[in-house]
Order: structure tokens, then C-alpha cells, then sequence
């Protein structure tokens, strides 16, 4: 027989990995022929491999010709190898060849390439680890085994593309990649040169259409039928019957709570805000709210938990607001904190601390972490030029210089960017500068800065992170990031700034400066924890007993995953580190997805003059949570939402169980009969409740709301075939059919409120309110479920917990938002500052611009709503919405970004 | 036709008397068989073996290594090419192809008739009704 092979064909690998097996069989010879080339004379489209067989028969599909040299073997088939084979073909192929061809060809990376098939990857892990054994079909290696192997290998051998949270993967990939025939085929097909090996191949493939309902982002992923066994059953049949008596006494409340030997201590932090802005939704999902979720949860479980946030204050930016308001940055901070804190109040965010980081034990702290830094040599000193003005005797921040520009000559060049020729300016190359404030002529004087050696304390980090990472919740996006850090190398990075609003710097020299935001922000949590408490460090400096998780968006991954970490490694005082770094995507506005254009959206404050409750608001929020990938949020999909899962399906299911207590059974729970169906429902929702606590553990906090709607979705189809309003009407043996399904139903409404309360407290405690749920099942959720409320049971009056969100209703709020339009398709980052700053040059430069220009646009945009609002002339508000869209492009400018295209008309 | 209606059908073909009960998974509504001594079985062709084998038809699945080779590459066409999202153009190509296959051939092995050919007539069933019914609309 002949096998035909071509350069950097995929399919080779498993080809060649099975080929051994039918050695001493058949004789094989290998021709190798071009991608192009067409070697089945009946196939329109070239396919490579081949196998030409004796006969003159063909096998052209990559598992046909593997299965065929395992049965010259000897092996027979068997169920569970087709059952992979057939996955392979129509689920994993599809999504494996789209990703390689973004990776090979398109040259893509991260997220991009692994998003498509991640969902794949995690099927093979569950299945692994659901099975228990080493290998795919049993305790030996097989032919589905080489078959998966082959198709994954090209883009699992890279490291960053093998999720290290898929423990079972990894360990059944690594199995296989060590076995001598897979060895011997990787490197022949791959040559050593990793997946590019691919690339004259892929080339020629046409582009492969991405995988079904991938773009769709919102939209809950497959929910895999469970199967049950009879044992499984039976435990869950056991549990229920122990009821009330299987809950542990309720853990008294601590104040302050500090960790306690021999218990879970979680500690958990928000990303701070910074306070001169109103915080938007996607601040709110990204970090406090997510944060929220998890810490109610961890609470649920009794575990010892510390949830803190509080707002990052210090910084140009408040400066800068300050004297826009004519206020001390004090009384800015003042301000905004109060806003902030009101906001998440509203959206019932349960901090244990809500702090503030211009307090003396931030100084305090963060003067002895630096303290311990320069005494350990991690800490350098260099020159930086920057305008100072004499008369006010301050270093000026970009913004506050003008001058002539020095490339076209216009007047008034602001510090960083020319208004008329729209180039980038150094301000020290301004012509004629003058101070903003006082409008004398600043000079250029050179100023000493400070600089953390992050190249020196690379090493530890390595080390540290080698030990963290493996088996941690790190999210792939963190995971991702750190990795292209360090891959790129760590430079040395400016810690102080010539401003006043900040920690001081403790060196001689240094009187006039402060630390820059991005040294001592993160130092914030220890601050705020040790204003909370003066046992702060028994916290923070117990990496031993303390399970530190820490939410953010993704562009913050930097501070908390490294440059923390590393003045922490240096400083050398034991401190708690970050075990689970939880970072979000994106979320966009509307048609503001995937566009790059920053701004702004929906404020919190706003949210709360919709009349839409803020439960209705955390619950989307957390149903769209950019878990993985960026995901959009839309007025229309939140009216669909709220009147499908919530109404439809959640208030549906527990309103009619609670009903039917009180109209058929007088408010008392009624004697429970179970069947084999019923005992069957109840293994089914213990099975999905005990997934909903795996995916919480994991901080997969949207999957295990989708799991929670799985359960009532399991009830209402439980109530509408067994229709007890039908039987409850007709004989004994009907009347008692129908206690028995109220019961059982009334039961799962109390057990979904327990799992309800950490996305939506308020509707939990209402519906506990209704059913009259003892105390302790309302604050603790085991993993079994557990008849809580038993016959007999009274409980309260029973009423509809949501409202329909009507289309004019949502309509109006959207226009009043304005989303859907050309001016106001801004996108909402889930961000917080500090942002990186795009090049260490030691001045506040470009971040300060665009932060300049970010208000500036925010402002322009307030300007066309309003006079949109107006109903006002037509070309006034076409000349305002030139200028915003100029001032977007200037933005887009100097974050770097290409200027933005107008994507296509209003939509009306 | 739905997997879960093809699959009634196959069992019926193969003289198995009591019925199976499918449920559907995902968007392309896979079939799953809740069987009763073991785990349950995803997807059309695994399912469709195994009811070959629960009717003591073994030899529908081919009887060399050859042919066992064979039926299961063509199963895997079904699932993969004949269900796929096909444009006009690929049907065309399809078809075109497994003409050209089958011109000096009786069934898809050569001459044995197999699950291959049963599950590959199910599958291009909807094809081929549309063509003749577009025919008669064109006539």
C-alpha cells in the first residue's frame, strides 16, 4: 500500500503515529505529493493524506486510514472509540481548523486562536477527568487516542495554547507527546519548527468558516446531557432525605474578620477605581461586581471571607479635575469617593471595606515597601528632561504648556499634540512655551527620577509564578499576558512623578516628587485593609493561610500579575500574593463591539434613573460577563433576557411552585412520594448544582449562572408533564401525585434562591420571604440537595418577582443613551487606572493626553446629545458632530491607534 | 429528517422491536441514546453502529479490515460533507464525486451492502427529493 503525504499537511501526524501499528502487516511506501495535487481519482478537491490500498481502494479520510492500520492489528471497534471518532470529525476538526488557520496564516494570537476552540478542549478535559482514566477509551492507549492526539498536536505543543486549568488534558497530551511513534511523527511533520511548519500547507486551504454560534457571544454554550447512574441516584435520593439536619451550624459573624488557622481564608479584592469618574458599566462587571459574586458565594460555602475595593485617588488626572472644578484635589477625592461609594451601594456590591488610598497608612506602607527595596539595591536613579516653570516652581505636565508648534507653525500647540497639523510633539520641542496656569516661559531643567529594577527581580518572579500558576484559577487571558511580558523581557520602570498629589517619596532629592500611581495603586489594598483593621497583616503578609483572589479587567493584568508581585518579591516581607488572578475581556456598547474608539456609555448613576432594579442589572451584566471573550452589551438582548430566562423561565417556575402551595394545599408543603422519575429529576438537579459550585470554584461566574437557569428550566418541564393542576382535581392516587410534585418543585424554588443570592441578593431574599426557608438553608449551600422545606412546612404569600421590560420602554432608554448611533458608538472598557503607560519616558505624557482628550470627547458627546435632545438646527448639529468625530480621530491618534471609520449610517 | 426519525427508521430496517428513545443536543441537534447499561451514546453514525451490533448485523459494518475501513469513511463523509452546511456548489461537487465513485461499483464497499449505504441514503435523501421536485417546478 502507498500513503501520500504533503509538506505541513495535518493530517500526516496521526497518520504517521498509527503507522507503526501495521508494521510487519502490509508493506508501506510513502510518496510525498504537493497540496495541490489530486491522488483520488473520484475527488474533485485534492485531500491529502491518502492511503492507496492493494486493492486499488482509497482511504482518504485522516481516521479512516488510522482506524484501518489499528485493524490490521488486531484491535476491534468499539462504541466509545466511534463515539471520539465522530466528535472529532464533526465538532473538534471544525473549530482546530479554524484556529490553526488564524494562528498559521492570519497570524493571530491569544484568545483569538485559542476562543475557538476552547470549548472543544474543556470537553476533552471533562471527559478525562469524568471517566477517571489515563486515556480517552480506557486504560490503554488507543486509536482515539492517536486520532486526537495528531489533530491537537500542532497547537497544543505550544505552551501558551494548553490551558494549564485543563489539568486532564494536559497530563493525557504530555503522555502521548513523550511516546516514541508520536515523537517520531511530530518531527517529521513539524521539522522542529513548530506549528509554521504547517504554514505551506495552510496557505493553499481556503479560509475555513469560523465554528457555528462562535460570533454570537451571548448566547449560553451546549448544554451536555448528564447521565446518571443508578448509584449516583440513589446518593441524591439519600441526601434530600436528610433535609435541615446535614447543615452545618452557621458560622458567627467576625468583626473585623481576620483569618482564623485551619479554615479557607479568601481574600478578595476589586480592582480600584479611579476616582475623578463616575464608574460605567463595564468598570462595574469587570471588577466590583464580578468580585461580588464571588464573594457572596465564598460566603455561601462558610468560608472565611474578606471582600475589600475602595478608589484609587492619587495622580495628574485629579489634579487636573480639580482645577477644572476649581476644588483641592482633597475635596475632588471627597467628591467622587462619595459617588462611588453610593453606586455601589445601589448595586448592592457587600465590601467589607470600601476604603480610599490617600490615607497616611498608604504613605506609611508604601514608604516601607520602597524603603526595602532601595536597601536591597532593586531601586535605580536616572536623568529625565522636562519643562519646569520657574514662577510656579513645579515640573509641568504636558497639558499644561503651549507653544508653537515646531513642525506648521499654529500658535497654540498644546504640550503633546498640535491641534492644527495633529502631529505628536515633545513638549520640550514647543517653540516659544508658556505655562498654562501662569503663562511665563518655562524652562528645561533635568529632573531625577526613580526607577524600579524589574529586570533584577525577573528571576524571583519566575520562580514564583512557576509555583502559582500550575493548578491555580488564573484566567487564560492573565495566564497570556504575563507570559508576552516576560517573553519580551522586563525593563526597568519609572516609579515617581514630579507632581504633589501622591505618596511622597522618602529620599533626599526627592522632596518635590511623589510615586507614581502604578507603583503604590495596588499598594492600596494593604492600605485600605490596614485602616480596616491594625491586624492588616495577618492578610497580607500570610501567604500561607490566606487564598488571595484578586478581579480586574484584563488590562490590569500587568500590575497585579508582575510589577506588584515583584516589589513585593524584593521587598522581602513575606507578603500574600496573588493565588487566582481573575481578569475579564471587553465589554462593548451596542454597536461599539469591537470598535476601538474609547469612551464613555452608561454611568452606574444612570442605571439607577431607568427604574430598572439593580438585580435586573446584575443579572444581565453577569449574563453577558466577558468571560473568555469580549461581549456586547444591548438594550434589546437585555429586554430579551429579562423577559426569557427571568420572567419565562426563573420567576416562572418558582411563582407557579409557590402558587400552587397556596392554592392547592392551603400554604402548607404537602407529603412527598417519590417515584423513580422524581428521584431521577432530583440527581439531575444535584448533578447540576454540584456543576454550578465546580464552575464558582473555577470564578467561571456566567457558566454557572447559565447552570442555575438549567435547573429551573428542568423544573418548569418537570411541572408542565406532570401538571398538578390537572391531578389535583381527580382521584387519591392524583391528588397525592400532585402534593408530590408541588413539593418536589417547591423545594427547587427554595434551593435556586440559595443559588440565586449571589447574582441577585435582593430577589433571593424575596423569594426566602415568600417560602418561609429556615435561616440557616438561606446562608449556606452545600453540594448535595437537600429538602429544605419539608411536608408540612407553611409558607408565605406568594408573588410575581419580575416585570416585563416593555420594547418602548427599552426603546426610549436607548435612545436616551444613544446607543445604535454613529456619534455614540463608544465602546465601555471594564478598565481602571492606571493604565500602562505606552513608553516609560519619566513625564505623564501620554496618558495624561488622552485621559485630556478622552474628557474632551465625553464633553463634545454631552454637547451633540443635548442638542439632539433639542430637536436643534440640523447643521448645528452636524458642525458639533465634526468636531467630535475629530476630536475621536486625534484620540485614536495618540493612543497609536489607526483613526476610526465611520461604520455606515445611522440606524433608524 | 431529524437523526432521532432516521435512527427509528434504521432500527426498524434492522427488525429491532422495542424502540429506542433519542434526545437531541446542541444547535445541530446531535442524537444521544440513553442506553441501559452504560453511558450514553453522541451522534449519529456511533449510535447507528451500535444498533448494528444490537441486532447481531455485524457484517453491515464490513467484514475485512478493508471494509470496516471503508464503511467508516463513509459514514464520516456522511456526518462531515453530506451534513454540512453545503452551498449549492459543494452539493453539486458531492454528487458529481460519489457518481464518479460509484461507476463501476454496486454499493459503496464494491458488493457488499452495508450500514454505509443505508446511513449515505438517508442523508442524501433530502438532496435528491429536491432536485426531482425543483425538475417538476422547472417542467
Amino acid at each position: 500500500m502507498r500513503l501520500f503525504v504533503s509538506e505541513g499537511a495535518p493530517g500526516s501526524l496521526p497518520v504517521l503515529a498509527a503507522a507503526g501499528r501495521a508494521r510487519g502487516r502490509a508493506e508501506l511506501l510513502i510518496s510525498t505529493v504537493g497540496p495541490e495535487d489530486c491522488v483520488v481519482p473520484f475527488l474533485t478537491r485534492p485531500k491529502v493524506p491518502v492511503l492507496q490500498l492493494d486493492s486499488g481502494n482509497y482511504l482518504f479520510s485522516t481516521s479512516a486510514i488510522c482506524r484501518y492500520f489499528f485493524l490490521l492489528s488486531g484491535w476491534e471497534q468499539d462504541d466509545l472509540t466511534n463515539q471520539w471518532l465522530e466528535w472529532e470529525a464533526t465538532e473538534l476538526q471544525p473549530a482546530l481548523s479554524a484556529a490553526l488557520y488564524y494562528l498559521v496564516v492570519q497570524g493571530k494570537k491569544g484568545d483569538d486562536v485559542l476562543g475557538s476552540v476552547r470549548r472543544a478542549l474543556t470537553h476533552i478535559d471533562h471527559s478525562l477527568r469524568r471517566q477517571n482514566c489515563p486515556f480517552l477509551a480506557g486504560e490503554t492507549e488507543s486509536l482515539a487516542d492517536i486520532v486526537l492526539w495528531g489533530a491537537l498536536y500542532p497547537l497544543l505543543q505550544d505552551p501558551a495554547y494548553l490551558p494549564e486549568e485543563l489539568s486532564a488534558l494536559h497530563s493525557w497530551f504530555q503522555t502521548l507527546s513523550t511516546q516514541e511513534p508520536c515523537q517520531r511523527a511530530a518531527e517529521t511533520v513539524l521539522k522542529q519548527q513548530g506549528v509554521l511548519a504547517l504554514r505551506p500547507y495552510l496557505q493553499k486551504q481556503p479560509q475555513p468558516s469560523p465554528p457555528e454560534g462562535r460570533a454570537v457571544t451571548n448566547e449560553p454554550e451546549e448544554e451536555e446531557l448528564a447521565t446518571l447512574s443508578e448509584e449516583e441516584i440513589a446518593m441524591a435520593v439519600t441526601a434530600w432525605e436528610k433535609g435541615l439536619e446535614s447543615l452545618p451550624p452557621l458560622r458567627p459573624q467576625q468583626n473585623p474578620v481576620l483569618p482564623v488557622a485551619g479554615e479557607r481564608n479568601v481574600l478578595i479584592t476589586s480592582a480600584l477605581p479611579y476616582v475623578n469618574n463616575v464608574p460605567h458599566l463595564g468598570n462595574i462587571i469587570g471588577c466590583v461586581l464580578s468580585a461580588d459574586v464571588f464573594a457572596r458565594y465564598s460566603r455561601l460555602r462558610q468560608w472565611n471571607t474578606l471582600y475589600l475595593c475602595g478608589t484609587d485617588e492619587y495622580g495628574t488626572a485629579t489634579e487636573t479635575k480639580a482645577m477644572e472644578e476649581g476644588l483641592t484635589p482633597q475635596e475632588i477625592c471627597d467628591k467622587y469617593h462619595i459617588i462611588h461609594a453610593d453606586i455601589y451601594r445601589w448595586f448592592n456590591i457587600s465590601f467589607d471595606v470600601f476604603g480610599r488610598t490617600t490615607t497616611p497608612q498608604q504613605t506609611k506602607i508604601t514608604q516601607d515597601i520602597f524603603q526595602r527595596l532601595l536597601a536591597r539595591g532593586f531601586v535605580l536613579q536616572d536623568t529625565v528632561e522636562q519643562l519646569r516653570c520657574e514662577r510656579c516652581a513645579r515640573f509641568l505636565a504636558d497639558r499644561f504648556v503651549e507653544g508653537v508648534c515646531p513642525f506648521c507653525g499654529f500658535e497654540e500647540a498644546r504640550g503633546d499634540q498640535c491641534d492644527k497639523c495633529g502631529k505628536l510633539i515633545n513638549a520640550v520641542e514647543l517653540k516659544k512655551p508658556q505655562c498654562k496656569v501662569c503663562r511665563s516661559c518655562p524652562v528645561v531643567k533635568s529632573s531625577q527620577h526613580l526607577f524600579l529594577d524589574l529586570p533584577k527581580l525577573e528571576k524571583r518572579l519566575e520562580e514564583w509564578l512557576g509555583k502559582t500558576l500550575p493548578g491555580s484559577d488564573w484566567t487564560p487571558n492573565a495566564r497570556f499576558i504575563i507570559r508576552s511580558w516576560l517573553r519580551d523581557g522586563l525593563k526597568p520602570r519609572c516609579i515617581t512623578r514630579d507632581l504633589k498629589w501622591g505618596t511622597p517619596v522618602p529620599l533626599e532629592g526627592f522632596e518635590d516628587k511623589v510615586f507614581y500611581v502604578w507603583f503604590d495603586a495596588t499598594i492600596g489594598y494593604l492600605s485600605i485593609t490596614a485602616n480596616y483593621t491594625d491586624q492588616w497583616e495577618r492578610w497580607w503578609k500570610n501567604p500561607e493561610q490566606v487564598d488571595l483572589y484578586q478581579f480586574m479587567a484584563k488590562d490590569n493584568v500587568p500590575f497585579h500579575g508582575l510589577v506588584f508581585p515583584c516589589s513585593a518579591l524584593g521587598a522581602e516581607d513575606n507578603y500574600t500574593l496573588v493565588s487566582h488572578l481573575i481578569a475579564t475581556e471587553y465589554l462593548n456598547y451596542e454597536d461599539g463591539k469591537f470598535s476601538k474608539s474609547r469612551g464613555v456609555g452608561v454611568f452606574g448613576d444612570m442605571a439607577q434613573d431607568t427604574g430598572i432594579p439593580a438585580d435586573i442589572w446584575r443579572f444581565y451584566l453577569l449574563y453577558i460577563r466577558p468571560e473568555g471573550q469580549d461581549s456586547a452589551f444591548s438594550w434589546t438582548d437585555m429586554l430579551l433576557k429579562n423577559n426569557s430566562e427571568l420572567l419565562n423561565n426563573l420567576g416562572n417556575f418558582i411563582n407557579r411552585a409557590g402558587m400552587f402551595v397556596s392554592k392547592f394545599f392551603g400554604g402548607y408543603v404537602p407529603e412527598m412520594v417519590l417515584t423513580p422519575d422524581d428521584q431521577r429529576l432530583l440527581a439531575h438537579v444535584t448533578l447540576e448544582l454540584r456543576r454550578y459550585h465546580q464552575l464558582l470554584e473555577k470564578v467561571r461566574i456566567r457558566d454557572a449562572l447559565r447552570s442555575m437557569l438549567t435547573i429551573s428550566r428542568h423544573g418548569n418541564q418537570y411541572i408542565q408533564v406532570n401538571e398538578p393542576w390537572k391531578r389535583i382535581k381527580g382521584s387519591e392516587a392524583d391528588r397525592q401525585r400532585a402534593g408530590t410534585v408541588t413539593g418536589l418543585a417547591v423545594n427547587i424554588a427554595a434551593l435556586l434562591s440559595v443559588m440565586l443570592q449571589p447574582y441577585m441578593p435582593t430577589v433571593s431574599a424575596t423569594i426566602q420571604a415568600q417560602l418561609q426557608l429556615p435561616p440557616p438553608a438561606c446562608s449556606i449551600l452545600l453540594t448535595n440537595f437537600l429538602c429544605t422545606l419539608p411536608a408540612g412546612h407553611q409558607i408565605g404569600t406568594v408573588s410575581p418577582l419580575f416585570q416585563k421590560l416593555e420594547n418602548d420602554q427599552i426603546e426610549s432608554l436607548r435612545q436616551r443613551f444613544g446607543g445604535g448611533q454613529l456619534e455614540e458608538t463608544l465602546d465601555l472598557k471594564a478598565k481602571m487606572s492606571p493604565k500602562p503607560a505606552v513608553a516609560e519616558t519619566g513625564t505623564t505624557a501620554a496618558p495624561q493626553q488622552i485621559q485630556a482628550l478622552m474628557d474632551e470627547v465625553t464633553k463634545q458627546g454631552n454637547i451633540v446629545r443635548e442638542l439632539k435632545a433639542q430637536k436643534a438646527d440640523k447643521n448645528q448639529v452636524a458642525a458639533e458632530v465634526a468636531k467630535l468625530l475629530d476630536l475621536k480621530k486625534q484620540l485614536a491618534v495618540a493612543e497609536g491607534k489607526p483613526p476610526e471609520v465611520p461604520k455606515g449610517k445611522k440606524k433608524k | 429528517m431529524a437523526a432521532a426519525a432516521e435512527l427509528s427508521l434504521l432500527e426498524k430496517s434492522l427488525g429491532l422491536s422495542k424502540g429506542n428513545k433519542y434526545s437531541a443536543q446542541g444547535e445541530r441537534q446531535i442524537p444521544v441514546l440513553q442506553t441501559n447499561n452504560g453511558p450514553s451514546l453522541t451522534g449519529l453514525t456511533t449510535i447507528a453502529a451500535h444498533l448494528v451490533k444490537q441486532a447481531n448485523k455485524e457484517y453491515l459494518l464490513g467484514s475485512t479490515a478493508e471494509e470496516k475501513a471503508i464503511v467508516q469513511q463513509w459514514l464520516e463523509y456522511r456526518v462531515t460533507r453530506v451534513d454540512g452546511h453545503s452551498s449549492k456548489n459543494d452539493i453539486h461537487t458531492l454528487l458529481k464525486d460519489l457518481n464518479s465513485y460509484l461507476e463501476d461499483k454496486v454499493y459503496l464497499t464494491g458488493y457488499n451492502f452495508t450500514l454505509a449505504d443505508i446511513l449515505l441514503y438517508y442523508g442524501l435523501h433530502r438532496f435528491i427529493i429536491r432536485k426531482l421536485r425543483h425538475r417538476e417546478v422547472g417542467n
